[in-house]
């Protein structure tokens, strides 16, 4: 096996008791004192991930805007300087390459913030699918970029702790650029994003410059109870929200539309994209399969890749994600199921192990954080 | 690392407690620690005959399932059904609250392959 990719953090962890795991060739923390609590801490107080993995790939040129358009799904047209935007590309069958935000950072300059998994892939077929005659210039800047995610209902109140620039006006999916932070010597992009369900920034800053972002992080959100918190929450948190991981709820194989991810695909936008085709198509069919999400009520827990099956032992889907939700104290799950069997309150079975046992359609997300 | 020097231990981490003729088994200290915070346990029942290294349950955490392997054969006399409402003694009391199941074995010579508590650390500082 290659050697463990690590983010300018890596030293960082130890000093908590980070345990580590191999997150698509990185060496990431999976938890520092323990999942639940991370959890816990991140629905009530406030925590800081380490996600300075993600890939960052910069599309740049006169040409960009035409070119986005005809690579991903939402309306790059609706975008305006320091505003954000979730989208897809997808392959010409529908199925998912990669699901990422897009900043506009200026007019003519966007920066996709992708899985890291995905970043050699998306940067090689954007680079495929760039024309000639296009004036757009692709780069893979995943490496100049640290990036660190505070999130929770405190998230605000350490920021604004740390700065002058009014925070309070900047909406979700906005972001502000060379903002000034306490104890950090150079400008970071201060995003209103997250991936936990909670309200939070997403910080972007020069690599080198990560350590010291981390530490004033620490030292200014400690009195608002500010601990690091590692993957394994990351995942339960964005899972209760109803948010997507790719590899499990979306992939080549799964199209945004099966995932119920309508809201960011714009298939009435003027340019035509890779995938549209096939999206129409199954748009006007209907969906063969959908994501739901389940709620066991025999005693299990489903995990990725568990069989769900009908009365009859038919195999009608499988799921995505699962576990014991430690906000709602619940075994629930998303599974991708036969459209047939999507009702919310259809009995279904999930095969865990060598039992099969029952569960229920419910409603998604799991967790809404209240207003 | 806590590995109470009174136990036997396989080297799949469970400990094994003699009482009587009775063994009492669970997981030890450093498995719950591997595994973090466990949130389902699931046992087998009263009179299910067990198999020496094979699995009898499973210990589920956050992210992961983890099984349980019979550190002897034998039958199952008594289960502690409190992990069901509170999985979370495996992490809390791995050795007192967090037994998992009372056998009755069923050759005793099984004992002698299970490791010491000074085997079993050294197995796993390895």
């Amino acid at each position: 096996m290659s050697e463990l990719k690590r983010t300018p953090l890596y030293g960082e962890y130890e000093k908590f008791g980070a345990k580590t795991i191999d997150f698509g060739g990185w060496e990431l923390p999976v938890q520092f004192t323990g999942i639940i609590h991370e959890h816990e801490l991140t629905r009530t107080r406030v925590a800081m991930f380490d996600v300075s993995h993600m890939g960052e790939i910069k599309v740049t040129g006169k040409d960009s805007l035409p070119f986005l358009q005809r690579l991903v799904t939402n309306d790059v047209a609706k975008l305006v300087p320091n505003r954000a935007q979730y989208s897809f590309m997808l392959n010409e069958n529908g199925g998912t390459i990669d699901d990422f935000l897009i900043y506009m950072l200026a007019e003519d300059d966007y920066l996709l913030v992708v899985n890291a998994a995905n970043r050699k892939k998306d940067y090689e077929w954007l680079l495929q699918h760039k024309r000639k005659d296009e004036h757009v210039e692709i780069t893979d800047v995943s490496d100049s970029y640290g990036l660190i995610a505070v999130q929770g209902p405190k998230a605000v109140d350490v920021i604004a702790a740390m700065t002058d620039t009014d925070i309070n006006g900047l909406r979700p999916f906005s972001f502000l650029q060379d903002v000034k932070l306490s104890d950090v010597d150079v400008p970071v992009m201060l995003s209103r994003t997250g991936y936990t369900g909670e309200d939070g920034f997403e910080i972007y800053i020069e690599a080198d410059q990560t350590r010291e972002l981390w530490r004033a992080l620490l030292k200014h959100g400690e009195p608002f109870g500010l601990e690091p918190a590692g993957l394994g929450a990351r995942d339960t948190l964005r899972f209760e929200a109803g948010l997507p991981l790719y590899g499990q709820e979306l992939s080549e194989d799964i199209s945004p539309l099966e995932a119920g991810l309508d809201f960011a695909v714009k298939l009435n936008k003027e340019a035509d994209f890779i995938g549209k085709k096939a999206l129409l198509k199954q748009k006007e069919a209907g969906v063969k399969r959908k994501l739901v999400g389940i709620e066991m009520i025999d005693k299990g827990i489903p995990r990725t890749g568990y069989p769900v099956l009908n009365e009859k032992d038919e195999e009608i889907g499988f799921v995505t994600t699962g576990t014991k939700s430690p906000t709602l104290n619940k075994h629930i799950g998303f599974a991708l199921v036969n459209t047939a069997y999507g009702e919310i309150g259809t009995e279904l079975f999930v095969q865990v192990r060598n039992k099969k046992l029952k569960a229920k359609v419910i409603e998604t997300p799991f967790y809404k954080r209240e207003a | 690392m806590n590995i109470p020097k009174d136990l036997l231990y396989s080297k799949e981490h469970e400990w094994v407690r003699r009482e009587g003729s009775d063994l009492r088994i669970g997981i030890t200290d450093f498995a719950q620690s591997e595994l973090g915070d466990i949130v389902f346990v699931e046992l087998p029942e009263v009179g299910d005959e067990l198999t020496a290294n094979e699995p009898f349950g499973s210990v589920e955490s956050v992210k992961t399932v983890s099984e349980l392997y019979a550190p002897v054969s034998g039958k199952v006399v008594e289960v502690n059904e409190e992990l069901e409402e509170h999985p979370e003694y495996v992490n809390e009391s791995p050795y007192e609250k967090a037994w998992m199941i009372v056998i009755e074995p069923s050759d005793d010579s099984e004992l002698d392959d299970l490791l010491t508590a000074e085997e079993y650390e050294a197995h796993i500082s390895k």
